[in-house]
């Protein structure tokens, strides 16, 4: 965080030059960060989209050929509905979830929304056993159901399986930006409606909601572009008739030049930047900065009893559905055989013992990547936001898009792209080549994950209203001292949850990382799951190893949690003295 | 930061390089046949050390592809045949001359090494069918023992393999049928199980996941997958079919290797008798290639060097199989991956169908069932156009011979393919419903 203030502070400071030119010089760094490390070793994989497969010569035939293809036709429309529809399901999961646990006093508030990011953690391979265990054609609920009622739900069967995978899989990105977004309402908004006679549903439907909405659109946006480009989940349930799949099928199956593997990405990449402009579209010309920050969010109510129970009780339901594939991981970590059961056959603690012995290299290593990359994430996040929000830098929604089509990259389009761009080019003092260097695995888990911390910290900047800044800089303030002083300190909530989502996707990434790691001992978590997964006997292990990511990401975003809930109470306590 | 990390970067690798010589393998193995392999090497060569970088062999192919430029991998250690012709044919793998006694020229009829020597058979492994004991007794299944079998009705929806574009040894599969029916009676016998199956899996380890899981009966798989599920425990069978070919699991040395003699010291250790031993360790159950090696075998384990060994085994043709690598991956991916659904739907009607006139009394069903059988067999290529180079270019787009003249792109080929495989499938599915519903 401090480095992003740090660089436009330092040139703002000083007074030979034009104010401007400080945040200038950030972008054009920026820039040259988000073309060296995302936009050139992509186009280096992808031009191929642009050539003739045979004569090597620019041509725009296939895309023609894209158009002209019944199948892929349809998977572009397949996208689109389960797309729209995963928006539809994870706004339903996240709203009570965010609502209920900041709006009210209600015990155990901070656990359920540390909980509630688990979802977004699904180790590769492994979650996708846990998941067929469970809910599967022979999962446990239609044994049961197959043994006890004589019927058999397809939870798991065609477009509309994916659907409810996604929606389980990506609604915390809708839960963590519409919370950060309703504890940044003020509440002498609340109170004024309520002063007018507003309450209830009226007062969250025409009032509250609304004001969240950075927050919501924000998460709703990052739900359905990741949704569109998503292929692990269509994959994992053998549905390969959506865009996505189909460009990762072409890639690495007819290989790595054929062209229309590169014409689908590039349709995804284009096609998200386009949502991402949709969104903009439906905010423009709405302000939904609020101006004091001093009352600390939203009014905390209590609860009736009744209400209580009711709340509980929806919650508790959410919860468990959303972590029944979770549930299933740890009976897969801790069972020995589990096939065609209910249940595993026994348990043990075996696989632990496996995994503690043999793979604790990867956690530390895990750590290390995912958390210098969510650092680098929100910081460059900030940047971007402060930069495309406030000031007038000509093309500055430009860095905005780049970053943001990180998200419709394929990982392995971008872990080839490095290694064409970065294998000849070797470390100072024999280190090898820089493509097998485990910092550029740290980049390219950044650059996978920034558009998640961006989207995060552009809402939060949106809610920042900009007479807060003018304050500190008529008091006297340097830019520099304005941004960490006062935007920063204000963005705060947006940071954590775009460092926390940043940071557990990165944990389990594994797309990118495979083409990258050149040494074992240089290999993250989801790599060790995937080397155990390769045979029969490293399931269990595989889910041990994925049962620890989970929990490290979980023990992450409760302290963060803890954080953003500490210092809330804090700035409650003592209005006005934080700003 | 950047410092920090740099220095801590420079730290570890200085630790690394010191003592022993690194030997590099890339490898799409698990870890439970490199561990053992590795130990074992380096008990058997202290002064060299074995870096294992595991990838799967499209990733390893492409990382060897992309590096070639300042080479680090001394070898490559994979299933696939295909994989190692791909990099041959680049120029990728070193020619080498190999010492390793008692290991024949072939296995079945699959020659066991690269005649110019630029990789090495060390493991063989058949082809067969995988179940999972639990499901068939609930489902009361019988045991499906030949590939025939998996076209039954009493199948439907049992049965699941990986595509041949996503998986080199079901590519295998896929061309041994082809191969030992003929074009036209082996994609027919592919369609009718296809049209049995529960999914097509993303990638190979997907099928033994699945039966391991239960998620359905059986599954068409590379034999170590089906012996070492059984190895750990899983209520798995493995049978082998008697139409089956064998083929090596292979090593290569890389061109341009950073150790070229540790790379060639690792490839005749796992030759030698002793590390064959370590390959009918109950986690790895490859067949080894020196027959000897079955003398210490566990009872029940398969030697294909016997003679009851599958005896319908065919002489697999490598050549004819090369040339239409790609296409024979499109056409399954068209007409069976992408069109599962359309697919099951028209061989389930047909199903339907027969069971209505188990008999084929009736005259004019019978004419619709068999129109509908017809229709669901039919391909939009023959044999010939599958061999002709100017056809099978249109796939293959890196190693494209430039003085082969090409017709038509890939794109536009599958076009036309998936309009005759939809339009097919439909017309099947409404002359089957018809017959069915015909008293």
């Amino acid at each position: 965080m401090t480095h992003s203030t740090a660089s436009p502070g330092s040139a703002g400071g000083f007074t030979l030059f034009p104010r401007l030119s400080g945040t200038a010089v950030t972008g054009v760094v920026i820039a040259l960060f988000l073309m060296a490390f995302l936009i050139l070793p992509v186009a280096q994989v992808v031009y191929v989209a642009f050539l003739d497969a045979r004569s090597g010569a620019f041509t725009l035939q296939n895309f023609q050929d894209f158009f002209n293809t019944t199948l892929f036709r349809e998977s572009f429309v397949n996208s689109f509905y389960v797309s729209a529809m995963s928006v539809v399901f994870a706004t339903v999961i996240a709203l009570p979830l965010a609502y209920i646990t900041t709006r009210f006093n209600f015990g155990g508030a901070v656990l359920i929304q540390s909980l509630g990011i688990i979802p977004l953690i699904m180790p590769p391979f492994v979650g996708a056993v846990a998941m067929s265990l469970l809910f599967g054609r022979n999962g446990t609920v239609n044994l049961l159901l197959d043994q006890y009622l004589g019927v058999k739900i397809p939870f798991m069967e065609g477009l509309n399986g994916v659907i409810l995978v996604q929606s389980i899989h990506y609604f915390p990105f809708i839960l963590i930006n519409l919370s950060a977004s309703l504890r940044n309402i003020d509440r002498s908004m609340e109170e004024a409606a309520q002063n007018l006679g507003s309450s209830g549903m009226r007062l969250f439907r025409r009032i509250v909601f609304p004001l969240a909405m950075p927050g919501y659109l924000a998460g709703a946006a990052l739900v359905f572009i990741k949704v569109f480009d998503d292929l692990g989940t269509p994959l994992l349930l053998n549905v390969n008739t959506m865009l996505a799949p189909q460009a990762y099928l072409r890639i690495t199956g007819v290989g790595i030049n054929d062209p229309m593997g590169y014409v689908i990405s590039f349709i995804l990449v284009v096609f998200s930047v386009f949502s991402l402009w949709a969104s903009f579209l439906f905010m423009r010309g709405k302000d939904y900065a609020t101006t004091q920050k001093g009352g600390g969010g939203l009014s905390k109510r209590d609860l009736g009893r009744g209400e209580k129970i009711t709340a509980y009780a929806v919650i508790l339901f959410i919860l468990a559905l959303v972590l029944s594939p979770h549930l299933g991981l740890l009976l897969l970590a801790f069972g020995t055989i589990w096939s065609f059961s209910p249940l595993p056959d026994g348990f043990t603690l075996q696989h632990f013992g496996t995994v503690f012995s043999q793979s604790m290299q990867y956690v530390s290593n895990t750590l290390l990547y995912a958390g210098t990359a969510a650092l680098l994430d929100v910081i460059l996040g900030t940047a971007i936001a402060y930069i495309v929000i406030r000031t007038g830098l000509p093309g500055r929604k430009w860095l905005d898009y780049m970053a943001t089509a990180a998200l419709a990259v394929p990982g392995v389009v971008l872990g080839i792209g490095y290694l064409r761009l970065f294998h000849g080019v070797q470390l100072p003092f024999g280190g090898g080549p820089m493509a097998s260097w485990w910092g550029i695995i740290i980049i390219a888990l950044a650059i996978r994950r920034l558009p998640y911390a961006l989207r995060a910290c552009m809402a939060a900047l949106q809610q920042i209203a900009l007479a807060l800044e003018e304050a500190a800089e008529s008091l006297g303030a340097t830019k520099a001292s304005t941004i960490r002083r006062i935007v920063v300190p204000l963005m705060s909530g947006g940071i954590l949850a775009g460092f926390v989502t940043s940071f557990a996707t990165a944990a389990v990434e594994l797309s990118a990382t495979i083409m990258l790691v050149g040494r074992s001992a240089d290999a993250p978590l989801a790599y060790g799951i995937y080397l155990f997964m390769q045979s029969p006997s490293g399931r269990g292990a595989g889910a041990a190893l994925g049962i620890l990511a989970v929990v490290i990401v979980a023990l992450g975003t409760y302290l963060s949690q803890r954080i953003i809930e500490r210092d809330r109470r804090r700035r409650a306590a003592a209005p006005g003295a934080e700003a | 930061m950047r410092t920090i990390l740099l220095t801590t970067a420079l730290a570890l690798v200085a630790t690394a390089s010191a003592a022993q010589q690194n030997v590099v393998v890339v490898t799409s193995f698990p870890k439970d046949l490199t561990d053992p392999f590795k130990a074992a090497f380096e008990a058997a060569h202290p002064d060299y050390q074995l870096e294992v970088v595991s990838r799967n062999t499209n990733a390893s192919v492409a990382f060897l592809q992309e590096t070639k430029g300042s080479n680090t991998t001394d070898l490559f250690w994979a299933s696939a045949p295909d994989a190692f012709e791909v990099l041959k044919s680049e120029g990728l793998l070193a020619k080498v001359d190999i010492a390793a006694e008692g290991i024949p020229d072939t296995i079945g009829s699959y020659p066991i090494n690269d005649p110019d020597g630029s990789y090495y058979g060390f493991a063989a492994s058949g082809y067969g069918i995988m179940y999972n004991t639990r499901y068939i007794e609930a489902n009361d299944l019988p045991v499906a023992t030949e590939w025939e079998d998996l076209m039954r009705a009493e199948y439907n929806g049992h049965v699941g393999m990986s595509s041949p574009s996503r998986s080199g040894t079901t590519h295998l599969t896929v061309e041994t049928l082809l191969q030992g029916d003929g074009w036209a009676d082996g994609w027919a016998k592919w369609k009718w199980i296809s049209g049995n199956m529960n999914t097509v899996t993303e990638r190979s380890f997907g099928v033994p996941d699945g039966v391991n899981s239960g998620n359905f009966g059986f599954g068409i798989v590379i034999d170590f997958f089906g012996l070492a599920s059984k190895a750990s425990g899983f209520p798995v069978e493995l049978v082998y079919p008697s139409v089956t070919s064998i083929v090596p699991a292979n090593v290569g040395i890389i061109e341009n290797a950073p150790n070229a003699e540790g790379a060639k010291a690792f490839v005749e250790f796992i030759l030698s008798p002793e590390a064959q031993q370590v390959l009918l360790n109950p986690a790895i159950m490859r067949l080894p290639v020196n027959p000897d090696a079955y003398a210490h075998a566990p009872e029940g384990f398969p030697n294909p060097f016997s003679e009851e060994f599958a005896p319908g085994a065919i002489v697999f043709d490598v050549d004819k199989s090369g040339t239409r690598y790609n296409l024979v991956n499109s056409l399954f991916d068209v007409m069976i991956t992408y069109r599962l659904d359309d697919l099951r739907a028209a061989v389930a009607a047909v199903q339907a169908a027969e069971a209505a006139h188990p008999d084929g009394a009736d005259a004019e069903a019978k004419t619709l069932i068999d129109e509908a059988r017809t229709l669901i067999e039919a391909l939009p290529i023959t044999e010939e156009q599958s061999l002709d180079p100017s056809f099978t270019g249109v796939f293959q787009i890196s190693r494209a011979d430039p003085a082969t003249e090409v017709v038509g792109r890939q794109a536009e080929v599958e076009q036309e393919w998936d309009a005759f495989a939809v339009a097919n499938y439909a017309k099947a599915k409404e002359l089957a419903d018809q017959a069915a519903a015909m008293q």
